[in-house]
């Protein structure tokens, strides 16, 4: 055990904790944060992803050891009133279907736009390919994706 | 209009006060501006009164309709209130939607299969808003004292033309409620439907993307602690014995003990499925502790017995064999090449079809083959227990609700209302969650716990727990005279252990000798309902097979079809024909239509194909072009028969949806067996399609019609491995009969 604080959606944690323990678990099992999901538990399907600072992280890998000084950002820290451009733009595409997967690819997408904010289709695809969604709302996704870049 | 009989069960409580009675909720309108303007927020009322089991009405005339189905995605949360409000006559944005609680006595069918919901619920949701509307006529015709034949409704007003008075439903809906129910009410005229065949957004939209929690792995209570399982490593392998020492001692884990699942005694039914009976669990306070336990826990394990298991499979007993052994997807095929010869059962004979293909000119033969699948809902297997002496109160993600009740009943020794399960939005249902053995096995750890447990599977135990799509192999065969008319055709299919034969579906009908056989392996792989059972192989099997008859014959696979279909309408064989041809020929002539077929452009590859199964037509027209010697595919246009859609974005959302679903399987997927061990446990070794493969269009069309709407879950999956497979063969000049149909290294997209 070990004692963490860190900085997750501008509120400040302590966390007396196995510092092995995967920022996911964390989120889900001590701070009640359950938008970001497991889905794999190897960083092999984008449903867990979170920012490390303005990055995409994938939060069941990631040790709380390893964050230091970096701030987390999760999809209930994202926008205030839950009305980032990307968030606006699944809304209006009407993205999800079981909706599972979208809190992480809003989160892969967000950090797209922060990083690109004009992605062209190769550039959102690289970016997106990490996220599965197993109900195949891919194109939805990518049209909301230029359609939150056209307003950011 | 149509007056319809009423069968709707009088409401236990009339009047209830609002939980939050007084504070403002957003309506469904809200969407894309920062700050929600105030017409976009709903006052929540003070007090709500119950008309029926589907709505209750506030006082100031907000509504809240409960979504009795469970919801995996298919979006029924939004299309089957859309169809209450409709009859009620409502505004939409007054509407507020609650997900049901399982009862029987008031819903019909609360089952995600089959894509069923919408087609065996729309004349009860109907009903049930048709007979709120009019007894808040009646309420208004005694206040105002006129014939309830001069009230008219307009979005949540009743009026009297004559005497200009006029009345909203909430000041209306306790004067109602009090009311007897109608023996009969009209449903409104197709042509006057406002909510209906409009596009209405997700009710859960927001919730999701704002990361609310919504789904069973999300739930919690205080107190609860957290379980896993550990199963067997292979197929084919029991539990021997284990040792937890060291464990126990771990931190945070609270017992680690062994479950019996199911008893021995137990006639299991249909979706009693499961795999590995015997299973050790760990239980501890979060989950990474019980992970780790997980990894370090000694279990020895033991080849299993064959066994014989009598099943009472939907009313018919019959007796199940599972074979002992390690097997291999290489002995799988083997055993099923030679069963198909060997142990094939005619399921549908129709002329002489073995002298039919004596005389032949031409014989044209192909074999098709597809592997096993996992379902792989992106939220793995889980459920909330909380057993007590007295009650099970369970809470998750599972499609059969109503029959996992009796199920745990009789587990547990509870008498049936003692027994409540509650349902949660589904991260992905694919047919997985019929099979409730996760619910059961949380009941049986939290009984033992004496606490609130929420069972968690890992991926890798959801991955290799079983319970897969059928592996399948299918010979086709066509015989043609001299002419290069078609004269016979024939069938042999099966699988292991399941056939996914569909013997009276087209072209049965339209050919005079006609032979539909088939046949299964029996093995320790257990399998289940995959979206589209069946159909997800076979359609993709018979549509590449009559796109080769087509060119064989030196038609058009288009035309070649509609003659056939015509030969069906006008001179079928047998009587057992289950398709219309017109609904059938009429999806094919909208996609012929829309693709702008025998007109494609240079560097286009086209292959079309089109399926009815789950009481709806499709057809699919995709597109391919090669991108650096790689296949890629550039559009899918499908034209759809579901008769009346009932909410079209979403529609076509799930049509997008299963279109990619079967690109993805067909392309990508597949679990290969070792000596009984999935060669697959996770998202690293089984392939599922991604962004970069998906079609870059996909462009859904449907037939305009006022038929009653059947389902759209299951029906567009089918039919496009056959357009994939037909495009990939113009496009590399190959035919694609093995699924899946591209090896590890090519990427497609």
């Amino acid at each position: 055990m070990a004692n963490f604080s860190v900085n997750i959606n501008g509120q400040i944690h302590s966390l007396d904790i196995d510092p092995t323990t995967p920022v996911l678990w964390i989120l889900r099992d001590h701070l009640n944060l359950v938008g970001t999901k497991y889905g794999c538990g190897i960083a092999s399907c984008g449903a867990c992803t979170i920012h490390l600072d303005d990055k995409a992280m994938r939060a069941c890998v990631l040790p709380i050891s390893a964050i230091g000084n970096k701030q987390i950002t999760t999809i209930e820290g994202l926008s205030e009133a839950g009305n980032h451009p990307v968030q606006q733009a699944w809304l209006e595409h009407d993205v999800p279907q079981c909706g599972y997967c979208q809190a992480g690819q809003i989160m892969t997408a967000a950090a797209l736009l922060k990083d690109n904010p004009k992605p062209n289709e190769d550039d959102i695809d690289a970016a997106m390919n990490g996220n599965i969604c197993r109900c195949g709302t891919y194109i939805r996704i990518k049209a909301a994706i230029k359609t939150a870049a056209e307003k950011m | 209009m149509t007056l319809i009989k009423t069968s709707i069960g009088r409401r236990s409580f009339i009047k209830s006060t609002a939980l939050a009675g007084g504070g403002m909720m957003l309506g469904f309108s809200w969407l894309a501006s920062c700050k929600p303007s105030a017409s976009e927020l709903l006052t929540m009322p003070k007090e709500w009164f119950k008309i029926n089991g589907y709505l209750k009405i506030g006082e100031n005339g907000i509504v809240t309709i409960m979504s009795p189905n469970p919801e995996i995605g298919q979006n029924v949360k939004t299309s089957m209130p859309m169809i209450v409000a409709e009859e009620l006559d409502i505004d939409w944005k007054n509407v507020m939607v609650e997900q049901a609680p399982l009862d029987t006595s008031i819903f019909k069918r609360q089952i995600a299969g089959g894509s069923q919901s919408i087609r065996q619920s729309w004349q009860s949701l109907r009903m049930a808003g048709a007979t709120a509307r009019h007894m808040l006529k009646e309420a208004a015709a005694k206040l105002w004292n006129v014939p309830v034949s001069e009230i008219d409704t307009e979005a949540g007003v009743l009026f009297h033309k004559k005497s200009g008075k006029s009345a909203g439903y909430g000041s209306m809906a306790s004067a109602a409620a009090i009311l007897e129910v109608p023996k009969e009410v009209k449903l409104k005229n197709v042509e006057d439907f406002t909510i209906i065949g409009t596009s209405r957004n997700n009710v859960d939209g927001r919730k999701i993307v704002t990361g609310q929690p919504l789904f069973g792995l999300d739930y919690r209570q205080e107190g609860m602690l957290i379980a896993m399982i550990v199963h067997p490593p292979a197929f084919g392998l029991k539990l021997k014995s284990y040792d937890e020492t060291g464990i126990k001692s771990m931190p945070g884990i609270k017992d680690v003990f062994k479950i019996h699942v199911y008893n021995d005694d137990y006639i299991k039914e249909g979706l009693d499925t499961i795999t590995f009976n015997d299973l050790v669990v760990i239980v501890g306070n979060t989950t990474w502790e019980v992970m780790n336990a997980k990894k370090v826990l000694k279990i020895d394990w033991e080849p299993i017995t064959t066994t014989k298991e009598t099943k009472s499979m939907w009313g018919n007993t019959i007796e199940v064999t599972t074979p002992a052994g390690l097997e291999n997807s290489d002995l799988h095929s083997e055993r099923m090449k030679s069963t198909a010869i060997s142990s094939a059962k005619v399921v549908r004979k129709d002329g002489d079809p073995a002298s039919a293909f004596k005389k032949a000119a031409h014989i044209i033969e192909r074999h098709y083959n597809a592997p096993f699948l996992a379902h792989n809902t992106l939220e793995p297997m889980n459920f909330y227990a909380n057993v007590t002496a007295e009650n099970a109160e369970l809470v998750g993600p599972v499609q059969t609700p109503e029959f996992m009740e009796k199920s745990v009943s009789a587990r547990l020794g509870l008498p049936l209302e003692k027994v409540d399960i509650k349902m949660t939005r589904m991260g992905g249902g694919f047919g997985r969650r019929l099979y409730g053995h996760f619910l059961m096995e949380a009941a049986l750890i939290s009984q033992k716990m004496k606490s609130p447990i929420k069972l968690i599977y890992t991926r890798e135990d959801d991955m290799t727990s079983g319970i897969y799509r059928p592996a399948y192999q299918a010979t086709y065969r066509a015989a043609l005279d001299e002419n290069k008319n078609l004269i016979a055709f024939h069938v042999n299919t099966g699988g292991i252990m399941d056939s996914p034969l569909s013997a009276n579906r087209f072209p049965a009908g339209a050919v005079k000798n006609y032979l539909a056989e088939e046949w299964e392996v029996p093995s320790n792989i257990t399998i289940g309902a995959f979206r589209a059972p069946g159909s997800n192989f076979i359609a993709g099997a018979e549509q590449a097979f009559l796109d080769e008859l087509a060119e064989e014959m030196g038609k058009d696979p288009i035309e070649m079809r509609l003659e056939l279909l015509e030969k069906a309408k006008n001179k079928p064989v047998g009587e057992k024909n289950d398709y219309d041809p017109d609904r059938y020929s009429g999806v094919l002539k909208l996609i012929k239509e829309k693709s702008d077929w025998g007109n494609s452009a240079p560097g286009i590859h086209r292959g079309i194909a089109a399926y009815f199964c789950h009481n709806t037509y499709v057809a699919h027209v995709l597109d391919i072009v090669m991108v650096d010697k790689n296949p890629v595919i550039k559009k899918v246009t499908a034209a759809v028969d579901c008769g009346i859609v009932v909410n079209p974005i979403a529609a076509t959302n799930l049509a997008e949806g299963g279109i990619i679903d079967g690109i993805g399987h067909s392309m990508y997927s597949a679990i290969t067996l070792k000596d009984g061990v999935s060669q697959q446990n996770n998202f690293n070794t089984y392939r599922l399609i991604r962004h970069k493969e998906a079609p870059k269009e996909i462009e859904v069309h449907f037939v305009k019609n006022n038929i009653d709407p059947t389902g759209l879950g299951e029906p567009l999956n089918p039919p496009i491995v056959g357009a994939l497979a037909n495009s990939l063969y113009k496009a590399t000049g190959k035919r694609y009969y093995s699924q899946p149909f591209m090896g590890e290294q090519k990427i497609i997209g």
